[in-house]
């Protein structure tokens, strides 16, 4: 009987796609380690360490195949010098914006990663977390594009109006975020990262026409993937990719995240084995799920994604909501192991 | 042309952020009632675009930039909001506990372009203060936009502080938590739950005409 293959082994040979033993899960949890820990999520969320065992008790109980050192998207807000306001009961968001006006632009300048509190934080997780997994498990980062960063350094609509209407002040922008951008992905690398999560929600139809995106987001996105230095997975945080596929598929990455309203099987027709899909599980839905509902879904998923390799079976937004039961993801898990093993049984 | 046509017109302009074209329309129109143009030409125009967005055929971003280059074309035409001094229950609009306003400036500009004046609440406020608010400003018709679940979790206790004045305020919330997961407006006690573009105006209409007849 051949030995069940690691988390890692697992999760490479979809990225490859070729069918590995069962369809590999993520469960990309950002806070339910406080719960587990019995800790508030700010405090938590500001402990490296408790994070590190957060990850490594969450992988114990529910088997999935990545440890995630993604905390927060404000994190890089904060590394900025913008205000972040944490909560008691969901994650931390951006508040006030950084810039206040166009003119602030100019006076910008990328945050030294060396000597950031926050994103040092973070790269110790990454250290610890690659240490424990001994290259068995994927460590996944995360890094806001260039394009999408400014919603939260700007406002979502005042960065729509520069973008759309601006270009010469969008550009500044964009080279300043670009530096950024390469200086912090690389450094999760070198820390010990496996694939980094290139979050660019700005990317998707929902938020920009293909034609705009393709003109001025998608050379963004080129330039800074070309130099970063390791696997990326572009992920468009619940938005569509149908209408950006063809033009995310030749950016680099490994994979692309699925929003969870498209069909799943046209979307893996579409890729055609050029690029892997991740995500299209409704995490705001999980918190009502019964077990049956979750059974269904992960079910339904595994055999839309599945055959063929090249599906990682996870939520579609990069982050479970703190309001998602324990119980839903032993379900998940459970259904994972249940239909996930290849060849895949349609009952 | 008829209102049909000139309606389609402006809406190629506006998705295709013709700022220019959108400003030949409205000049083409200064000859006739603002309050006329707005409810046969701007808002089908608006709510068209907010079913296309729906339909996933329209970007968030048209969405947005149509509601606002509408909003300016309707301000410079008329100084003095149009319907503002019209005797009707005031509407506020409001994000509660985040600081994503995308979805309340859509609704505000769609919602002013169609001559509904709104009271801007603000972002980030907690239950507590936005009902504080609520009150001070005579508000009876909130609008609440939320992105964040743990936001869109804590309408019910808006409503609570609410309950402690005398005049019942209708509830109507948005956001991507209540498209993203239906049941949810019911779950949190809303009295509706708005798409966006497409039905802000007929949802505030609608409430407006209860709280004007209620025996109806």
């Amino acid at each position: 009987m051949p030995r069940e293959m690691t988390a890692m082994e697992r999760v490479m040979t979809t990225l490859s796609h070729r069918e590995p033993d069962r369809v590999p899960f993520f469960l990309l949890l950002t806070m339910h380690g406080a719960r587990t820990l019995q800790m508030s999520i700010p405090a938590y969320l500001s402990n490296p360490m408790a994070v590190v065992e957060g990850q490594i008790q969450m992988r114990e109980r529910y088997g999935h195949d990545c440890l995630y050192a993604f905390t927060y998207a404000a994190l890089e807000v904060e590394a900025w010098g913008g205000e972040v306001l944490f909560h008691e009961d969901g994650p931390p968001n951006a508040g006030r914006p950084l810039l206040e006006s166009v003119a602030d632009i100019a006076k910008l300048h990328p945050p030294d990663v060396s000597r950031s509190p926050c994103l040092q934080r973070m790269l110790t997780v990454i250290r610890e977390l690659a240490s424990r997994a001994q290259g068995t498990v994927p460590v996944i980062g995360a890094v806001i594009s260039p394009l999408s960063l400014p919603v939260m350094q700007m406002g979502f609509g005042p960065y729509l109006e520069l973008l759309l209407e601006r270009p010469d002040d969008f550009e500044k922008l964009m080279h300043v975020n670009e530096e950024f951008c390469v200086a912090w992905a690389n450094a999760q690398l070198a820390a010990g990262a496996t694939v980094l999560g290139y979050f660019d929600p700005l990317a998707s139809p929902t938020i920009l026409p293909p034609e705009t995106y393709r003109r001025q987001g998608l050379p963004v996105d080129a330039r800074t993937l070309k130099r970063i230095q390791g696997l990326t997975a572009v992920h468009l945080a619940s938005g569509r990719v149908e209408g950006v596929l063809d033009d995310l598929s030749h950016l680099g990455s490994v994979a692309v995240g699925v929003g969870f309203m498209e069909d799943l099987a046209e979307v893996k027709a579409l890729a055609a084995g050029r690029v892997a899909l991740l995500g299209h599980i409704n995490g705001l839905a999980m918190r009502r799920w019964t077990p049956q509902d979750a059974e269904a879904v992960v079910h339904d998923a595994i055999l839309k994604g599945g055959p063929g390799g090249g599906y990682i079976l996870s939520d579609a937004h990069g982050e479970i909501p703190w309001q998602v039961p324990e119980s839903v993801l032993d379900s998940i898990a459970g259904a994972v192991r249940r239909w996930g093993s290849y060849p895949l049984k349609a009952a | 042309m008829s209102d049909l046509e000139t309606s389609a017109s402006l809406e190629q302009a506006l998705l295709t952020l013709d700022r220019v074209e959108v400003h030949r329309i409205f000049e083409g129109l200064k000859h006739r009632d603002l309050s006329e143009v707005a409810q046969s030409i701007v808002v089908p125009a608006l709510e068209s675009i907010g079913r296309g967005w729906e339909q996933g055929i329209v970007a968030l971003s048209q969405v947005y930039m149509s509601g606002r280059i509408c909003e300016d074309q309707v301000s410079q035409a008329s100084p003095a909001p149009v319907g503002f001094n019209d005797p009707q229950p005031r509407i506020g609009i409001a994000v509660l506990c985040d600081h994503h306003s995308l979805g309340k400036q859509i609704v505000l500009s769609i919602l002013r372009s169609a001559g509904i004046p709104v009271v801007d609440l603000g972002v980030g406020m907690s239950p507590e203060a936005l009902a504080l608010k609520v009150r001070a400003k005579g508000v009876q018709i909130l609008l609440i936009s939320v992105l964040m679940l743990p936001s869109a979790l804590k309408v019910p206790e808006v409503r609570r502080h609410l309950s402690e004045g005398s005049t019942p305020v209708r509830i109507v919330v948005g956001g991507a938590p209540f498209l993203l997961d239906p049941p949810l407006g019911v779950e949190v006690g809303a009295d509706a739950v708005g798409r966006g573009a497409s039905d802000a105006v007929g949802l505030v209409r609608a409430l407006i005409e209860e709280l004007q007849c209620p025996e109806k």
